[in-house]
């Protein structure tokens, strides 16, 4: 990857790393793409484990990649693990990464869905689902713009493609593999 | 749920459903997960479906995610569950990965970086499309149109320019914003 760090990783670091996942599996709420700003945050801007061009290739890659956007964290594990130099680290990094995004997420599922579908007739319950709806979608919207930022100051065209998506994408069933690939075309032969 | 309509196998069965499925979804399964259960296989109505799915994506963690490990749940219990989640994560991680590992090897190529900052740039307008195409739910919320705007926007201030950890933006806005909620379904019902 661009602009590679070495990183030393202890015990403590490594619980770090899965608390941190475990938490935003908690707070997860929209979707693991909604707690984007707060890993990079944390993982580029306080713990320097990533760089933002790794961070933002992570995203990248798990958005290409088919399957659930939740992919993303696999390759944030992977990297943080490789930048201490080693494949097994590697390894550690996705399995830490990935337990703690999912335990707390997947163990809330399986209750709550029992719990939810046996009250959803409670007014308590309407106001959660319909209250958290306009943070939700906010949250999605700072995550598309906090990931449109990442590109380097005064880079226009990036910003360009990024709204013409939203809005293509928003407006018309185009197959949203189109758009990535042209976004990579555009970018291949340096329009971009 | 009523059984009048076909149900998975077993749990192979929804290990193999959910691995095609995430298989197809490229920048979002979504749209997939809802042709592949209710029109072709038909597990589900399309009223089953928008109820699971609403849970789905309250709840936190992935929607798509949430919702194969509850359906995989509600057919054959945790195994099932287990099941579902395998299909949905085992093959498109391993996938991702060669993506990336490819992406490591090659990124030294201005043609590979250049066409991941296309990529990214689009990504970006991908996740700002769904936040826009979500809004439009909104138009029918209890809290009313013009506190939801409000609401959102303190939110994306709060966030995307401020720089605030999620917790402390969910459990202001999000408090306030359920409260809101709750007092306009009592006046109302």
């Amino acid at each position: 990857m661009n602009g590679v760090v070495q990183i030393t990783l202890g015990w403590s670091d490594w619980a770090t790393l899965f608390e941190h996942f475990f938490t935003m599996s908690m707070l997860s709420v929209g979707g693991a793409v909604s707690t984007i700003p707060e890993m990079h945050r944390f993982l580029v801007e306080q713990q320097h484990w990533l760089t933002d061009a790794q961070f933002n290739a992570s995203v990248a890659i798990g958005q290409t990649s088919p399957g659930p956007n939740i992919l993303f964290i696999v390759l944030l594990g992977w990297n943080v693990g490789f930048n201490t130099g080693s494949i097994l680290a590697a390894c550690a990094g996705v399995a830490i990464a990935m337990s703690g995004i999912l335990i707390p997420s997947t163990t809330i599922a399986l209750f709550a869905s029992e719990w939810l579908s046996k009250n959803n007739h409670l007014r308590g319950v309407r106001a959660f689902k319909l209250g958290l709806a306009p943070v939700v979608v906010a949250m999605l919207m700072a995550t598309g713009w906090i990931l449109a930022g990442l590109h380097p100051d005064g880079e226009w065209q990036l910003w360009l493609v990024t709204l013409l998506t939203a809005l293509l994408v928003w407006r018309t069933r185009m197959h949203l593999l189109w758009l990535l690939g042209a976004g990579a075309l555009l970018g291949w032969f340096g329009l971009i | 749920m009523s059984h009048p309509h076909p149900t998975p196998q077993s749990p192979l069965d929804l290990f193999c459903s959910f691995t095609l499925i995430a298989l197809q979804g490229f920048g979002g399964v979504v749209a997939i997960v809802q042709r592949e259960l209710v029109d072709n296989k038909k597990w589900l109505t399309q009223e089953e479906f928008i109820e699971e799915w609403a849970v789905a994506q309250v709840l936190p963690g992935p929607n798509v995610v949430n919702l194969s490990l509850i359906l995989g749940a509600r057919y054959f219990g945790i195994r099932g569950a287990m099941a579902s989640l395998a299909g949905m994560l085992l093959l498109p991680a391993i996938i991702a990965l060669i993506f990336g590992v490819l992406y490591g090897m090659y990124s030294a190529h201005p043609g590979v970086a250049g066409a991941t900052r296309g990529m990214s740039a689009v990504a970006a307008g991908l996740i700002l499309a769904t936040g826009l195409k979500m809004s439009a739910a909104l138009q029918s919320n209890p809290i009313g149109k013009t506190l939801c705007t409000v609401i959102g926007l303190l939110c994306f201030v709060g966030i995307a320019l401020l720089h605030l950890p999620l917790i402390v933006v969910l459990l202001t806005l999000g408090t306030l914003a359920c409260w809101l909620a709750y007092r306009n379904l009592t006046v109302s019902s």
